[in-house]
């Protein structure tokens, strides 16, 4: 009846797990008993689970990031201390237990927490900045979102009913096939991300169409702000490099459930081109995950700088130059298989290829900056601590590129020091910096400067404190994903490397600080102009946050930087633009679509993991009867009437008058 | 939104109360972790103290690659504080240039800084990627030059088998070698892949079912030195270390000979033993071993490891 499925799965012997897992349980429980009590169920279900809205998808992913990456990041505490405390000894973690956690800390950082937070600033961001009023597909991205969710939830699962994968955040066979890990860990492992990998390339998909296809009118290519730019290369290599991975897992599936010997040791499989296939995806993943990042720079840099970004076609050129070349370096990733001295080289060439357009873009952000005006925001904290942190990553990336370095440090903690300096570094700054340059407009209140600084200056120096002793292990030889070693010269820089750890999670505490702060004292941090920060691009044209139909007329682009254009008319005049002529605006309608079709894949996923196979018909059937459902609708949009329009913009241009009021009276006349 | 100038520093002092446990075991310990960090100001075990060519090699590029970068990345990291800082919104020296965004010569200036590097980069990667393959042989600086010693490893869950097909001995968890003397390891693995590393000897090697790969290493300096499994295996790698001892020719003879005096004999039966799963096991030594064995683990004419499960997984062949 219930497949593999019994009381044994729940760790009731083991006092961690159960703990973590009772906890997990409690917090989900208490969060909907919430929810229920206070009679918000109507209002999430109306605005938030079945909305279509670009904007409430947008801040869904970011949320479901930021709550993964709490999660994550519990794994990393353990795991720091647990090298910190097994110096001659066991630690607090058995093996067992502990290869979950490096495991479990690997895939939901990358797939539930980084690439949540960047699709999620995508989504948000870049129909506004294309002046439009969605995405090409609503439903569609409503139902990526949801498969996300769904992928994340079976891993949270996997907490409480069972285990998760042992095998490293990637499952290299021959070790994740049923003769090495017979246990549903690498099932949970697979369906999680067979399913979010699905909602991810329809993600893309999505978001390239809506680049390509729809942008306000005069936005031609060379007008598209950068984070358009790099959201494109972002989404093409998305719908380049995610089948891939679909693909070698879906192999791997094959294996384990019906025999198949794609990967296994016997009958002629090949674990090796599970690595090759594998990597193939995932190097063009960490630009996936990279671009949008560097799009927020350029954003953040330029506006807080108040100027144009440097270089704009050199930023542009860079930017597409990554997105191809990073197709064309994953065999860096195994040197140390004894491929040869040509292979290597042409991969180790073409590794260090890709750093001149990153440089590039460093450079060019550094000369934004310069003349400049610099404003110390938050947001711009990110991003200066980006570019002096990131250049560090680059330069111990471009260092392993050279297959004889990287014949010493291969799978050391150098490596590992090495992709969070740049991960870190790189996306999760910069995913930072977009959460705080964009906050007010998705809520129309800014988020506390103060808390907001002290918690970056944390991550920071917590940073630096964490992995400059992993760079210093790993030249000492330590190999990474040890539970326990004997060398004392280990052992000071794993409790050097846990301090650090410790300062990081000040600097989450003090995110979660400020965001309650700001919650608390949001009406007087209101914005009414939807402009704080003195943008340049459109999306600084909204109110804040923005109406469901985020433009109440298109705007009309006649040159780069085409917000700033019309605020610059505005204040020489010191007039506001007339007022447009009001129409009705018709929107995609709101569907459950998205979130019964994530129901029933979880449940299809939750019952293969577990070969309960009645239950697997019943969800695929419910999916597949979610899609005719859909499919029969016959009204599929609303129409906002043109009075209703009016009201809104009307309300956002007498804040913006008001704005211009206030500058005439400064300006004598 | 007001702009503020950036001078606080964190409040480092606060940490400590929140650090839990580790910290108090961090505390009882700091005598300890002092002296440690004291003896680590020399070179110590690392692979920047290389004990043979192939290593000494591998640290000359890793020092030179940093040197050219930090040429270039250092200057970055101060004109990017510099530049912030300086153009910073209230200081009133600061010229502005609200529309200064395009200069051909630093649109020169910043691909071709990147490009040269890498094009210095890239000439030493190509070079020493083909100089330094593991697969190489190593030409020996004394004359006349000593024999190669063939050696042929094998990764079990969770150990290491070292076969000497010459001396016709096996070894498990230790691989005893004359300093000065070039290794000829041929690599495998009866189970799930893992990488054999020594890293004061210098490249590892991936070891993976079905096929060997070679490396050819040398130590010049007599000592013991750590080695391990630098793959993830399961959950017995943390315990899948070896010892490499360098001794002199004179002393490798003395242990081939003590070595082949007593022990079992590595026949096919005894591998089969080793495929069970088992894991922090004292080296210990075999007097014989069948000629060929290691063929027949590479071509597959003897079973995989039994994982967990504890028997073969398919019939043999």
């Amino acid at each position: 009846m219930f497949g593999k499925l019994t009381w044994d799965a729940i760790p009731l012997d083991q006092p961690i797990p159960l703990g973590a897992s009772a906890l997990v349980a409690l917090v989900m429980i208490g969060v909907l008993a919430w929810v229920f009590l206070k009679g918000y169920v109507p209002y999430l279900w109306r605005e938030w689970i079945t909305s279509v809205d670009h904007k409430r998808i947008g801040v869904m992913y970011c949320i479901l990031a930021l709550v993964m990456l709490l999660r994550g990041f519990i794994d990393a505490l353990m795991m720091r201390s647990q090298q910190a405390l097994a110096f001659h000894g066991p630690g607090y973690l058995p093996p067992e237990h502990y290869d979950q956690i490096f495991s479990a800390h690997g895939t939901i950082m990358i797939f539930f927490v980084a690439m949540p937070f960047v699709i999620g600033l995508m989504n948000f961001v870049v129909p506004l900045q294309l002046g439009v009023r969605d995405v090409a597909f609503p439903t569609l991205n409503s139902v990526s979102f949801w498969l996300t969710a769904s992928g994340s939830f079976l891993v949270t699962i996997s907490l409480v009913v069972g285990e998760f994968a042992r095998t490293g955040w990637l499952a290299y066979p021959p070790l994740s096939e049923l003769t090495y890990s017979p246990g549903v860990g690498v099932d949970y492992y697979l369906w999680a991300l067979e399913i979010s990998g699905i909602g991810t390339l329809m993600a893309g998909i999505n978001m390239a169409t809506t680049i390509l296809k729809l942008r306000a009118p005069g936005l031609t290519y060379n007008r598209m702000p950068v984070f358009c730019w790099t959201s494109l290369a972002s989404n093409l290599l998305i719908v380049a490099a995610f089948p891939i991975l679909t693909a070698v897992l879906a192999m791997l599936l094959l294996d384990r459930y019906c025999d198949f010997h794609f990967f296994t040791n016997e009958a002629g499989g090949n674990p090796m081109m599970f690595v090759n296939l594998i990597w193939a995806w995932g190097h063009p993943e960490v630009y996936i995950l990279i671009l949008p990042a560097f799009g927020v720079y350029s954003e953040v840099i330029s506006t807080f700088s108040g100027k144009p970004l440097f270089g704009y076609r050199s930023m542009v050129a860079a930017t597409m130059a990554i997105c191809i070349l990073s197709f064309t370096v994953w065999l860096h990733h195994f040197f140390t298989m004894g491929a040869g001295g040509d292979v290597n080289g042409v991969f180790g060439i073409l590794s260090m290829v890709i750093a001149v357009p990153t440089g590039v873009k460093i450079f060019n952000w550094l000369f934004t900056m310069y003349g400049g005006r610099v404003r110390f925001t938050t947001a711009m904290c990110w991003s200066v601590g980006f570019m002096v942190t990131f250049v560090i990553g680059g330069m111990t990336g471009v260092l392993m590129a050279i297959p004889p370095a990287d014949f010493v440090l291969h799978n050391s903690l150098f490596l590992v020091a090495h992709f969070h300096n740049v991960i870190i570094g790189g996306v999760l700054f910069g995913a930072f910096a977009g959460y705080n340059y964009w906050f007010p407009k998705a809520f129309g209140f800014t988020l506390d400067e103060r808390v907001g600084k002290a918690s970056f200056w944390f991550w920071f120096v917590g940073f630096w404190v964490t992995f400059v002793p992993l760079y210093m292990l790993g030249l000492m030889g330590m190999t990474r994903r040890m539970q326990h070693y004997d060398r004392p010269e280990w052992y000071p820089w794993t409790l050097i490397s846990m301090v650090g750890a410790l300062l990081i999670l000040t600097g989450i505490i003090l995110q979660v600080v400020q965001l309650f702060v700001s919650i608390r004292t949001r009406d007087r941090r209101r914005e009414p102009t939807g402009d704080p920060w003195d943008g340049r691009t459109l999306e600084w044209a909204t109110p804040s946050p923005p109406p469901v139909f985020n433009f109440a007329v298109y705007p009309n682009v006649s040159g780069e930087e085409p917000y700033w254009g019309m605020k610059q008319k505005a204040r020489e005049s010191l007039q506001m633009s007339e007022e447009p002529k009001y129409t009705a605006i018709e929107i995609p309608r709101n569907t459950p679509t998205g979130f019964v079709t994530a129901f029933f894949a979880v449940v299809t996923g939750f019952a293969l993991i577990w070969h309960i196979w009645w239950l697997v018909i019943v969800g695929l059937v419910g999916a597949y009867a979610t899609f005719v459902v859909f499919a029969w609708r016959d009204v599929s949009e609303t129409e906002i009437p043109a009075a209703e329009v009016a009201k809104i913009d009307r309300a956002n241009r007498a804040a913006r008058n008001a704005e211009l009021i206030a500058l005439q009276r400064k300006v004598p006349a | 939104m007001a702009s503020t100038v950036e001078t606080d520093s964190p409040p480092m002092q606060r940490v400590g109360h929140r650090s839990g446990f580790a910290m108090i075991t961090a505390v009882r310990r700091s005598l300890v972790v002092l002296g440690l960090l004291a003896s680590l100001g020399g070179c110590g075990e690392t692979v920047l103290s290389p004990i043979g060519p192939v290593g000494a090699a591998e640290r000359t590029i890793l020092l030179d690659a940093v040197a050219i970068m930090l040429a270039i990345v250092v200057p970055t990291i101060v004109a990017t504080l510099a530049f912030a800082w300086w153009f910073r919104a209230g200081n009133s020296r600061a010229r502005y240039l609200p529309t200064w965004q395009y200069s051909g010569q630093l649109e020169l200036l910043v691909w071709s800084v990147p490009a040269l590097v890498v094009l210095f980069l890239g000439g030493i990667a190509w070079i020493s990627s083909h100089e330094l393959d593991p697969a190489q042989p190593l030409t020996s600086t004394v004359k006349p030059a000593p024999q190669t010693l063939e050696v042929e490893v094998v990764s079990l869950d969770w150990k290491w088998l070292f076969i000497y097909p010459d001396q016709q001995l096996a070894s498990i968890n230790r691989l005893v070698v004359p300093t000065g003397v070039p290794l000829h390891l041929r690599v495998t693995s009866a189970t799930v892949m893992n990488v054999f590393f020594v890293p004061r000897l210098g490249s590892e090697i991936y070891s993976m079912i079905g096929m060997a790969t070679q490396l050819n290493l040398q130590a010049d300096q007599p000592g013991t030195f750590p080695g391990l499994s630098a793959n993830f295996s399961g959950d017995g790698f943390s315990d899948m270390a070896f010892t490499l001892e360098a001794v002199d020719s004179g002393k490798f003879a003395a242990w081939v000979t003590e070595t082949k005096s007593a022990g079992d004999v590595l026949d096919d039966n005894a591998y089969r033993q080793l495929l069970r799963q088992s894991q922090n096991i004292q080296p210990y030594t075999y007097r014989a071993v069948d000629a060929g064995l290691f063929n027949r683990i590479v071509s597959m004419h003897l079973p995989a490891g039994y994982g967990p499960g504890g028997s073969p997984s398919t019939g043999e062949r």
